[in-house]
């Protein structure tokens, strides 16, 4: 048989595949966010304990290579708390979205930090309290800041995912695995699969800059203060 | 069986051969990923069209292209069309062209940071281009792309691990063989996260020290 019938008629299992890829993206860009920016709140707000503690886990998921993050808990962790039958999927992407957040906070608190500390105190002194001077005026431009630099993440967590083939996640490169070991075609399948990633790469990009520049403000560069 | 027993005497001495060969795994790479991405990023800045176009293709195939993807068209795919390379080889081979990649982004930011007169100041001197490049514009540029460098680095200790997926058994793998035959995932994923993490905080300890001796004053 030769490789376009091959594709075609595998077409449908490849498109699963990226479904599951762009899903694991997606879920771990979320908790990633979810997990990252507190934690930058917390590492730059925080009291003493709470900043230690959130550094503790910047520096141990961003030591640990994801597949033995990976590993830890699909094996280990998530079996000794009961959690054994949870699907590998869910595990990929908890673990990628763990990961990922050490990554986002780190990012987050960049864009913080460059907040000039006067508008904290500007804020305060209009009877705003902590929280408030936070959520009202430190994040909305702090977020507005960081958005180039977390959509660096998206190309690095798309490639990522395809670790997650090591504990058997069906996502696009197990399922070009799966191709290759039926039809004996290695190379061109491969390829393809490649390509598919590239496409992900570059329409996620192209979509993320049309977010940036949809939510720019005009004349807010730098911090401002 | 007594945890620290268990770590002690059996799964530390059976990562050792692991250790050795991650080590060995990073020797390899380390070096020409700098000087292969040294060579693409020069190429992108000062090459001609063709030149230009084929390594910013490097780049972005290589950056774009999933690390374990390229591990497996090295190892599996490559055998079909008659070239066989040991894993060994094949996990080097997929970690220099990633590594390279990306170091050569940094490197090319970093001479691009260097102001244009240095260069025309070089020709007006009576250097060749590549003479300018070499001994002017790369001196200054490298020691630049210090701080990008070793965050590849320590990407690269991190993701030596994926060469565990083309059967080389480095720390992860030696890891894995023995949680599978002791069932012991939880200790032993931890103790293999530990010297990773040992490795990368070593590495950011002796980047701070190198970028100091090679400090230009001033």
């Amino acid at each position: 048989m030769d490789i376009s019938a091959i594709l075609i008629d595998w077409f449908p299992f490849l498109v699963t595949g990226i479904i599951a890829t762009v899903g694991l993206v997606l879920s771990a860009l979320g908790v990633g966010f979810v997990i990252g920016l507190p934690a930058a709140i917390g590492q730059v707000y925080g009291s003493r304990p709470v900043a230690f503690l959130i550094n503790v886990y910047v520096w141990f998921f961003r030591g640990l290579p994801l597949l033995v993050l990976l590993f830890l808990f699909y094996f280990g962790i998530f079996p000794a708390i009961g959690l054994g039958d949870v699907s590998p999927f869910i595990v990929g992407a908890f673990v990628l979205g763990l990961h990922g957040g050490a990554y986002q906070a780190e990012i987050f608190r960049g864009a913080i930090l460059s907040i000039g500390e006067g508008q904290m105190t500007a804020a305060r002194s209009l009877g705003m309290s902590r929280t408030q001077a936070i959520r009202h005026v430190i994040l909305p431009q702090a977020l507005l800041i960081a958005l180039p630099g977390w959509s660096n993440e998206y190309p690095t967590v798309l490639t990522d995912t395809s670790v997650c083939y090591a504990i058997g996640v069906a996502e696009l490169l197990t399922r070009a695995s799966v191709i290759v070991s039926t039809e004996y075609v290695a190379m061109p399948i491969y390829l393809a699969c490649a390509g598919i990633y590239l496409v992900l790469n570059y329409v996620g990009m192209k979509g993320l800059h049309l977010l940036e520049r949809r939510v720019s403000v005009p004349g807010f560069e730098s911090g401002g203060d | 069986m007594d945890q620290i027993a268990f770590i002690a005497e059996i799964l530390l001495p059976a990562l050792w051969g692991g250790f050795v060969v991650t080590l060995g795994l990073i020797a390899w790479t380390a070096p020409f990923g700098v000087l292969i991405g040294a060579v693409v990023a020069v190429g992108r800045v000062y090459g001609n069209r063709p030149v230009r176009f084929l390594s910013r293709a490097y780049v972005t195939f290589f950056k774009g292209c999933p690390l374990l993807l390229l591990l497996f068209i090295l190892y599996f795919g490559l055998p079909s069309i008659g070239i066989s390379l040991s894993p060994f080889v094949a996990a080097v081979l997929g970690f220099i062209f990633c590594n390279s990649a990306y170091d050569s982004e940094y490197i090319r930011g970093s001479i691009r940071s260097i102001k244009e007169g240095q260069f025309t100041a070089g020709l007006a001197l009576g250097m060749t281009r590549g003479q300018v490049i070499r001994h002017v514009i790369l001196p200054q540029a490298m020691r630049r792309s210090i701080p990008g460098l070793v965050n590849e680095f320590v990407y690269l200790i991190k993701y030596s691990s994926l060469a565990y997926m083309i059967t080389v058994i480095e720390l992860t793998g030696a890891g894995k063989m023995v949680a599978t035959r002791y069932f012991t995932y939880n200790e032993t994923f931890f103790v293999v996260g530990m010297v990773y993490l040992f490795l990368v905080t070593l590495t950011t300890i002796g980047a701070h020290l190198l970028e100091r001796r090679v400090a230009i004053p001033s």
